[in-house]
């Protein structure tokens, strides 16, 4: 399998702190789903910034589909995003343009025909169930849908990769739920997902493995039971 | 979900399609946005359509003042040869029959001693004097109109040629108070120049303000843009036409500002004008001033744009 991310030995200080990540290494291959997790302050998101380009590594090297991010200029870091899928806690919609206008963001930006953008939007809006919704704006919507529509927004682009960093942190536990097996549905069609949160209940039965960070350090091989159990 | 995930079959039209339909988007977004606040973007095209209309309607008035220099002074270009005392009677009238027929030449009135005489009696109020000198001191002369439309180039070079001839004692054009009047517009198409320069700040300035503060309420936008990987020229674009609207829309109601100014003074203007016997009638701008008029306001509006979205948005990041 190739590898779709690849972390060496890369560590992270802000300014005026300590380490947030120390050491890191760890491979994603194509077409795997991976679940981090670790409590609050474990350095997940700071993890997902450096792998989306909001931050660079203070020491290491980060390969993402064959770019090394490390050498990446500002210029062309729109280029490299366009690859990517990203979900974060809050949705980020644009609350005055419909559902529909926010998930054809994305392919606005890339200049695909009005045919194709209303084809895959819907098919977007589909995969999340939310096709009946497109013409409703973002503040008509509950938090579960507007995770959701932000979810097709990250995938209506096809992207290899998708980055969730707590995309359930704002909704009960059976959106939550319903979210993950979207994340599911998408990686048993070849999308390599990397999911961050601290709900590890989320993944008693998910049949992926577990990372756990935990003060910078990465530790591999956990599993659901034992991520829980280090959480206490 | 394989329509979703799989490989992209046919994912965008061709680049010159691509680059005009962003581009259409683009400005079909920035009307809209401007619509949707009318009051706000009224005010700031008053502000700007006032600030165009100043240079704008003075230079339609030096306009009207050359093209009433031209009508004045194509009526009464006048070259007045002063014959020498030895040239009699009958060589001086045929003299100005041979000078009708050279181009450009309209009229040739000759005026013998005793006409001017008789002429400067009617006129001035100096006439007694004269009783007191026996000899009759003015001389014959020819008056020369020439053709209307005749540059003042041609009645200059006319004016040296005849001078040269035998009979003529001296040649003069009357037309000082045409030079002055030229001198006087030249004097105001640079005040012109000045305050249009500094008016043309001003724009940059309300343009640039204008565009901030909508930068400063799409902050949020821009940000989920640059998340989902827009390029800085795909983020800039709206800003840009906004500022490309904002200077139309300026030059359009300067444009109607002036031309209303125009309709309300065209009625004196022509009062006066018939006064000096003239059938001038005011203007508005020429359509070549039109024209240049709107491609400044358009570039002040870019202007305006460009340098105020290079200047905030490289500070708006996704953290």
């Amino acid at each position: 399998m190739t590898e779709i991310i690849r972390f060496q030995r890369v560590a992270q200080r802000y300014p005026g702190a300590d380490e947030v990540l120390r050491d890191i290494s760890f491979t994603v291959e194509q077409g795997q789903m991976v679940f981090l997790t670790g409590p609050s302050g474990a350095g997940k998101t700071t993890l997902f910034k450096l792998i989306a380009l909001l931050a660079r590594p203070s020491r290491g090297d980060i390969v993402v589909d064959g770019v090394n991010l490390v050498s990446v200029r500002h210029g062309r870091i729109p280029a490299y995003r366009r690859k990517l899928g990203l979900i974060f806690q809050n949705p980020h919609l644009l609350p005055e343009r419909t559902v529909f206008d926010n998930v054809a963001l994305p392919l606005l930006i890339r200049g695909h025909s009005g045919a194709d953008i209303g084809r895959r939007v819907r098919a977007a809006l589909d995969a999340v169930g939310l096709l009946g919704r497109e013409r409703a704006y973002p503040p008509m919507l509950s938090g579960g849908e507007q995770q959701r529509a932000s979810i097709a927004r990250a995938v209506v682009t096809r992207p290899a990769l998708l980055l969730a960093d707590e995309p359930t942190g704002n909704l009960d536990p059976a959106m939550a739920a319903e979210v993950m097996q979207l994340f599911l549905r998408f990686n048993a069609v070849g999308v390599s997902v990397l999911v961050a949160s601290h709900a590890i209940g989320l993944i008693h039965d998910l049949p992926c493995p577990v990372w756990r960070l935990d003060k910078g350090r990465l530790r591999h091989g956990a599993t659901a039971a034992t991520a829980e159990q280090a959480d206490g | 979900m394989a329509k979703v995930a799989g490989r992209p079959h046919s994912p965008t039209p061709g680049a010159p399609v691509r680059w005009l339909q962003d581009h259409v988007r683009a400005l079909t977004e920035t009307t809209r946005r401007l619509r949707v606040r009318p009051a706000a973007t009224l005010l700031t095209l008053l502000v700007i359509g006032t600030t165009l209309a100043l240079p704008a309607s003075l230079q339609a008035l030096l306009g009207n003042l050359g093209a009433a220099g031209r009508s004045l002074g194509q009526r009464s270009l006048q070259i007045t040869l002063f014959i020498r005392d030895s040239v009699d009677q009958a060589a001086g009238r045929a003299l100005a029959v041979q000078l009708a027929r050279r181009p450009g030449v309209a009229t040739a009135r000759y005026v013998s001693k005793d006409q001017a005489l008789a002429e400067f009696k009617a006129r001035s109020q100096a006439a007694d004097a004269l009783a007191l000198i026996d000899d009759n001191p003015l001389p014959a002369s020819i008056t020369l109109e020439l053709d209307p439309g005749q540059p003042r180039s041609h009645a200059q070079t006319l004016e040296q040629q005849l001078a040269g001839l035998p009979e003529i004692e001296r040649a003069h054009i009357d037309a000082a108070w045409i030079d002055r009047l030229y001198a006087l517009a030249n004097l105001l198409q640079r005040a012109v120049w000045l305050l249009a320069a500094a008016l043309a700040v001003t724009v940059l300035i309300v343009v640039g303000n204008t565009i901030r503060l909508d930068i400063e309420n799409r902050r949020e936008e821009t940000v989920v843009l640059k998340l989902l990987g827009a390029p800085n020229g795909y983020v800039r674009r709206p800003f840009l036409y906004m500022g490309l609207c904002y200077g139309a829309g300026g030059a359009l109601l300067a444009w109607a500002l002036v031309a209303a100014g125009m309709a309300v003074l065209a009625r004196p203007v022509s009062e006066l004008a018939g006064l000096y016997h003239s059938d001038f009638a005011l203007q508005g701008l020429s359509l070549r001033d039109a024209g240049l008029f709107f491609a400044c306001a358009l570039a002040l509006g870019w202007c305006g744009a460009f340098v105020t979205v290079s200047q905030h948005l490289r500070h708006i990041e996704p953290s």
